[in-house]
């Protein structure tokens, strides 16, 4: 079977400065792959680039989406393509109602003279907020502002299951989550599992994944995947650090990008 | 038909206040300022030469017909009407009020709603006590044009501890450029008494129209403990000049809210003031505007601190497109004997166009040390951060933009107190914004 999602030899600069090395990974349906490693190694620039964020600029590699070429498409078509990533840090809006945003998230998917019932929306807004235990006042708050960092990452997930994407990307989706959240925004994740959507979860926490079982676990370091294993891998990083990988590689710094 | 007045002078404002048969002492008044208009200059707003606006044009004394009904009104009135059923209205039609209504359960508890014309005569003590105290008719030529050219009006008063729930309305509506509109809306809210007031003025001047000179005034007087919500939304054709100073004096522990959709599509000088003359007296002022076009904007917010603990909270947003140019300035001043006072402000402009231009001027006057006081002003571009989350979803860019603009002021209109104006005020900016 032929991936779902390949990232190919992808080498991404930030203001003149290389980040990303040369990534490779391929996501099949139905799976599940945690990206792991230390801070500043370039995880988040991964999900970035690939989402096509203007400050990211590709140099090198390819990205499919089904055989599409992703770098080809604005950040929009990515999106409606079926391409999701729950960011580290989600902008705030003021003045657009959570209910407004997503309603436009999701007519935009769904195209002109197609759009959904104000009735039907407001329905399926609802039961997915009582799913992830959210506050139905959230719906009419202005997007993410003052919400806390909890709120911004439960309302992240939601956004993830009534776009209903194929890819999602989680970027550090349980940092600053209480322990009880992290469960819950793993069950919202693990309802989403089928066999037509992959999942790349980045993450510097074991406890995630115990919740949601990754079928394959990548290290990343300067700007790379210097690893990868099974969900066992994760297990030993959670108990030992990340040196013993350095001493295996060879690798003194790990960062990339700096001076 | 008589011509248009085309000076001023003493006697051409006389004759006004004599032609309406309006009490001596008010006949002399609007001569003194007839006298005074023909002396001072222009008021000098920060950055904005007022030398090439067309101030100069004065009309002529031309009321609507005075009407039972709301339904009587013409038809490009009520299409705007924002709540025709509402039961607190009063509408100035061009330079007279044509309909006035109250329920007689307010008028019961002593509430009046006239216009200021009529209150001239049937309160005449508290016309005189209040009447251009606020905004004094010596403070620069365009005040003294007011004082002497006032028609129609409105005149409300709530006395000591009555609390009106629903909010009144007042319209002012222009379609004959050759009219003076020069409406002064003086609201006096006595000790402990609370109201909602929502201003719409609006204009259906014909194609190709002659510049009107709108000069209105509001003045609000809050006696201590009282709470006075004001609501004004102005959108007039391009034709249109619209002066706008708004004034309020608040007592002791009163509040004063602002909410203001400054959507003039003309040259607009808005200027508003809040006194704080009461201990522990509170003003909150949000004002919008959007500039389009080759617009000129003056837009001043200010709050003068003199009472103890006294409260101002202010926010200006502008967002600007085409060739307009929109100076917002926002002024704290804090008195010396003010402790404990609390002023903050932020002037945000949003840029659309590389052609406009918008300035942001805060300006904190602080007599007193014991005090708090912070600004924030900002002049910038639709923001790329947010553009790029919002296309994350799968919304276009051009969609993107048009929510994080109408977002952008969609604080403040959420504050129209009435359903109606608020769905009005999204339309023209829908139509302003493009
Ligand atoms: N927009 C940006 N502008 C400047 N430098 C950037 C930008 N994005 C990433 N970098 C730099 O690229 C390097 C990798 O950053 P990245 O955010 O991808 O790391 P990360 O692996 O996600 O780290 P963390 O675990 O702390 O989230 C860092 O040195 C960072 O400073
Ligand atoms: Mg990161």
């Amino acid at each position: 079977m032929s991936a779902l999602f390949e990232i190919r030899g992808l080498k991404v600069s930030v203001e003149g400065k290389e980040i990303l090395t040369g990534v490779d990974l391929a996501l099949k349906g139905g799976e599940v792959h945690a990206v792991m490693g230390p801070n500043g190694t370039g995880k988040s620039t991964l999900a970035s680039a690939v989402m096509g964020h203007p400050k990211y600029e590709v140099t090198d590699g390819e990205v499919y989406l089904d055989g599409e070429n992703v770098l080809e498409m604005s950040v929009d078509e990515r999106a409606r393509a079926g391409l999701f990533l729950a960011m580290q840090y989600p902008a705030e809006i003021t003045g657009v109602t959570n209910a407004d945003f997503l309603r436009s998230a999701i007519n935009a998917r769904r195209g002109e003279g197609n759009e959904i019932s104000l009735i039907k929306f407001v329905r399926l807004m609802e039961s997915k907020m009582k799913e992830l235990d959210m506050n139905p006042e959230m719906m009419h708050r202005y997007l993410n502002e003052g919400f806390s960092g909890g709120e911004k990452k439960r309302n992240e997930i939601l956004q993830m299951m009534m776009l209903e994407p194929r890819v999602v990307i989680l970027d550090e989706i349980d940092s600053g989550l209480d322990i009880d959240a992290v469960k819950i925004v793993a069950a919202g994740v693990n309802a989403m599992r089928s066999p037509d959507r992959a999942f790349l979860i980045i993450t510097h926490y074991q406890r995630i994944l115990n919740y949601i079982r990754p079928d394959f676990v990548h290290v990343m370091m300067q700007g790379r995947i210097v690893k990868s294993g099974g969900p066992e891998l994760a297990e030993r990083l959670e108990a030992e650090g990340y040196d013993w990988i350095k001493e295996e590689l060879g690798i003194v710094d790990e960062t990339v990008g700096q001076v | 038909m008589s011509t248009p007045v085309t000076s001023l002078d003493r006697e051409t404002a006389a004759a006004l206040g004599r032609r309406k048969n309006e009490p001596d002492w008010l006949v002399e008044w609007r001569a003194e300022a007839g006298d005074l208009a023909g002396r001072l200059e222009l008021p000098k707003p920060e950055k904005m030469p007022l030398a090439r606006w067309k101030l100069d044009v004065y009309g002529d004394y031309r009321p609507g017909r005075p009407v039972a009904d709301p339904s009587e009104l013409p038809a490009a009135l009520t299409e705007l009407l924002s709540d025709a059923n509402a039961e607190a209205l009063i509408v100035q039609h061009n330079s007279g009020v044509v309909l006035a209504r109250l329920p007689d359960a307010l008028k019961a508890k002593g509430v009046t709603l006239t216009s200021l014309e009529e209150a001239a005569r049937s309160h005449a003590r508290l016309f005189r006590d209040h009447f251009m105290v606020a905004y004094r008719r010596d403070e620069h030529k365009l005040a003294a044009l007011h004082a002497a050219l006032w028609n129609g009006g409105a005149f409300l008063y709530v006395p000591k501890g009555v609390e009106i729930e629903q909010p009144v309305q007042i319209v002012v509506f222009a379609d004959d450029p050759a009219a003076t509109v020069a409406p002064h809306i003086l609201v006096i809210a006595e000790a402990g008494s609370r109201v909602t007031v929502v201003e719409h003025m609006y204009s259906a001047l014909p194609e190709g129209a002659d510049a009107l000179l709108v000069n209105g005034a509001v003045e609000i007087f809050a006696k201590a403990g009282s709470h006075v919500r004001y609501a004004s939304v102005h959108h007039m054709e391009s034709a249109a000049v619209d002066i706008a100073y708004r004034r309020a004096v608040l007592g002791t522990d009163a509040r004063v809210e602002w909410i203001v959709g400054d959507l003039h599509g003309g040259n607009l000088l808005s200027d508003l003031h809040s006194e704080l003359e009461g201990q522990g007296s509170v003003t909150d002022i949000k004002v919008i505007t959007v500039g389009t076009g080759s617009q000129r904007i003056s837009l001043t917010t200010r709050a003068r601190h003199v009472g103890k603990a006294s409260e101002s909270n202010m926010i200006t947003r502008a967002v600007m497109l085409d060739e307009a140019t929109s100076i917002l300035t926002g002024v704290t001043k804090i008195e010396k004997g003010a402790t404990k006072a609390n002023g903050e402000q932020t002037e945000r402009v949003l840029m659309l166009s590389p052609k406009a231009r918008g300035d942001a001027n805060p300006i904190l006057l602080i007599d007193e040390d014991d005090v708090k006081a912070g600004h924030a002003a900002s002049v910038g571009r639709v923001n790329e951060e947010q553009v790029y989350y919002l296309m994350s979803r799968g919304i276009t860019r051009r969609e993107a933009e048009r929510l994080i603009i109408h977002g952008f002021l969609e604080p403040t209109v959420a504050e129209i107190p009435l359903e109606g104006l608020r769905d009005t005020l999204r339309r023209i900016l829908e139509r302003k914004l493009g």
